[in-house]
């Protein structure tokens, strides 16, 4: 999609908003709220955008937005739903926002718990991979090898991301999905397609961070483009835990692993042998994944 | 009205189904498991009229309150011990938003080691985190003050916890008079506080603020409980009148001539209550609200009857410094004039008080002794 051709109707954020420049989470909330808003409730878990969304009584979002403790973002999502509901307010569309910390790591008993309830709710996590709002420490999202404030030089995170959609796709929810800012119309679709099903939805946004990841603030969709195109990050979905699709059918040959980790400081340690574990855990991860999509296309 | 044999726990539960909540969210942990498994009933028979939720935690249980409340919602929780232990950070949270929650919290130990026994450090030692407090004695005052709690938190918008103990009033049943729910509804309508998230309208609700603001805000808050106590009487003015008893934040039951007064919360004053009549000179007074402390309805209670000894009964203990009802009571009584002796017993952990332990603690408390304490197994 060209910039031009970008719609920019129905705009929910507000110039203004003190998100880093080239950060790729305001990006994701923008389209993220362009799709799912006008009707919509945002509970926000601690992070990055409890900065980004600004001091009140200024906000940067037409929608208001609930802020709520680290842990608690899938059981206030839940308890916000039941209460618009409640109170006659069934059309409005519930959204929880959290980070890579508030889901995959402090945030994941309260998201299971929802997942398996089915509450009826998208829940949205933006993944820039490390805890950034503090300052860049590890999280189980940062990747194998990278370089944090809690593994700093000469270490580097050890153990391999934790994998937060086959989790989320084991509690059989009627929808999962990855998606990035380099490819808006995927993202959008899956938000519309999200935003018309009932239950518990899950989308894992991947979002570069220029002052943590090390890269310049130019760089953000072309590194989530190369995300995916070496297949760090695949764009797929998941119906019912089930039906796995991939979404952005990829080039004949994934780009080599280097050429996405080359432009970030944080890998700039990477010696070559740790580069080979990575590239065969996105190897094998990519096959899994292949593998997955052979079985559902068998099942149907 | 209608006279019915229930627990404590069910007392509380039936409370919430005639008040009527929009949530209830709920967790097991014993000594409360009853009061949710009474609700859930309630749900299987289609008596409950709004939504159940079973969480997985209670953390999140008191979180899926928040996300309701900030809605507009009514809601319930309920738990004890190591589960309102849990909850501490979102405990805390709910009172800084303002959220008229009320939750119930029946007194177990914390460990370790494990301990069911009802010490009531677990809310007690909640007592800095913005919520109010009120602790009961009996089955019929946890179904009263259930209602009473909702009228409370409601008007000013601050939520509330109701206290009892466990095992000695969860699971004890009692003669308790219920009214229908017509009746409740004279004295709690459908709850009309402000939604706080409104869709089609801009918020950043609770987003991050200077401390200068903060400071404001926490000076509101505290200044808003303090119009617990006056609030609290005149609510009960108006449930006297439907249904025919009164409560006051602080009761006092002081026999003419009385120079000696027993101080304490929860299912212990019921112990006192009965024990009385044998104590010659000696009086009662039962701390029902314990958040906001009322400080200044104790001094004048103490200066009306000119207590000269207080003998304070602490199930609990604040391990270094020793009981805390105690503690904060010394506190309230500082700058009085004519002070009175304050002893303490402590019965942490869980020890059954005996008339005997009671008549041994008001005997050896020594009036010319300015404070003292003595734990409740010296006495066994």
């Amino acid at each position: 999609m060209k910039i031009e051709e970008m719609n920019r109707e129905n705009e929910m954020i507000y110039s203004g908003h003190s998100a880093c420049p080239g950060c790729g989470a305001a990006l994701a909330v923008r389209f993220l709220t362009k799709t799912l808003g006008p009707n919509l409730a945002i509970a926000l878990t601690a992070s990055c955008w409890s900065i980004i969304a600004g001091v009140p009584p200024l906000t940067a979002l037409k929608c208001p937005i609930l802020h709520c403790p680290f842990p608690s973002a899938g059981s206030v999502g839940s308890g916000l739903r039941r209460g618009l509901n409640a109170k006659g307010m069934l059309d409005t569309t519930v959204v929880v926002l959290a980070g890579d910390g508030g889901t995959f790591d402090i945030g994941l008993q309260a998201l299971s718990g929802a997942a398996q309830r089915n509450e009826d709710y998208i829940f949205v996590c933006y993944d820039n991979e490390a805890y950034m709002n503090t300052g860049m420490q590890t999280s189980s999202a940062t990747p194998f090898g990278a370089r944090t404030n809690t593994a700093p030089y000469p270490l580097f995170k050890e153990g391999q991301k934790k994998d937060i959609v086959q989790i989320m796709a084991a509690h059989s929810i009627p929808y999962a999905a990855t998606a990035t800012v380099a490819f808006p119309e995927d993202m959008e679709n899956k938000f519309k397609f999200a935003k018309e099903l009932k239950g518990f939805r899950f989308i894992h946004i991947l979002s570069p961070c220029p002052p943590g990841w090390g890269t310049e603030s130019s760089d953000t969709i072309e590194l989530s483009r190369l995300a995916v195109s070496s297949g760090a990050f695949p764009l797929f979905e998941v119906k019912y835990g089930m039906e796995w699709r991939m979404t952005t059918p990829l080039e004949d040959k994934r780009t080599p692993l280097g050429d996405y980790l080359g432009i970030q400081r944080r890998f700039k340690d990477i010696d070559s042998e740790r580069l080979k574990i990575l590239q065969e855990e996105v190897n094998y991860e990519w096959e899994l994944l292949q593998d997955k999509v052979r079985r559902s296309e068998i099942l149907k | 009205m209608p006279f019915e044999v229930v627990s404590g726990s069910q007392a509380a539960a039936i409370a919430v189904q005639r008040v009527g909540v929009d949530l209830v969210a709920a967790y097991p942990i014993t000594p409360q498991t009853a009061i949710v498994e009474t609700l859930a009933n309630y749900d299987a028979k289609g008596e409950l009229g709004c939504d159940f939720v079973s969480v997985e935690s209670e953390y999140s249980a008191l979180a899926c309150c928040n996300g309701a409340a900030a809605a507009g919602a009514r809601v319930f929780t309920a738990t004890a011990s190591h589960g309102l232990a849990y909850m501490h950070e979102m405990i805390h949270w709910c009172s800084g938003a303002r959220l008229p929650i009320v939750m119930v919290n029946v007194n177990r130990a914390i460990g370790a080691p494990w301990c069911l026994d009802p010490d009531q450090g677990d809310s007690l030692s909640q007592r800095d985190t913005g919520w109010m407090q009120i602790y009961c004695s009996g089955a019929q005052e946890v179904f009263d003050t259930v209602l009473q709690a909702y009228r409370l938190s409601e008007e000013l918008l601050l939520p509330c916890m109701v206290v009892f103990d466990g095992f000695y009033i969860s699971h004890t049943y009692e003669a308790v008079d219920i009214p229908d729910k017509e009746q409740v509804s004279k004295f709690i309508g459908p709850s009309n506080f402000k939604a706080q998230v409104v869709p089609g309208e801009p918020g950043n609700i609770q987003g991050i603020i200077p401390g200068e603001i903060q400071h404001q805000l926490v000076k509101k808050r505290s200044e808003t409980m303090m119009f617990a106590p006056s609030l609290f009487e005149e609510l009960n003015k108006s449930f006297e009148k439907i249904f025919g008893r009164c409560y006051r934040a602080v009761e006092v039951v002081a026999p003419i001539g009385a120079k000696t007064a027993i101080f304490t919360a929860g299912a212990t004053a019921e112990t006192v209550r009965w024990c009385l009549p044998k104590m010659e000179g000696t009086a009662m007074i039962q701390l029902r609200m314990f958040r906001p402390f009322p400080a200044e309805q104790i001094r004048s209670i103490i200066e009306k009857n000119n207590f000269e000894r207080i003998v304070v009964i602490d199930r609990n203990c604040s391990v270094g410094v020793g009981g805390i009802l105690a503690q904060e009571l010394k506190a309230a009584l500082y700058g009085m004039s004519k002070l009175p002796a304050v002893h303490d017993l402590i019965l942490a952990g869980g020890i059954d008080l005996t008339g005997e332990m009671l008549g041994q603690m008001v005997e050896e408390s020594d009036g010319n002794v300015k404070t003292g304490y003595k734990w409740g197994d010296e006495l066994l």
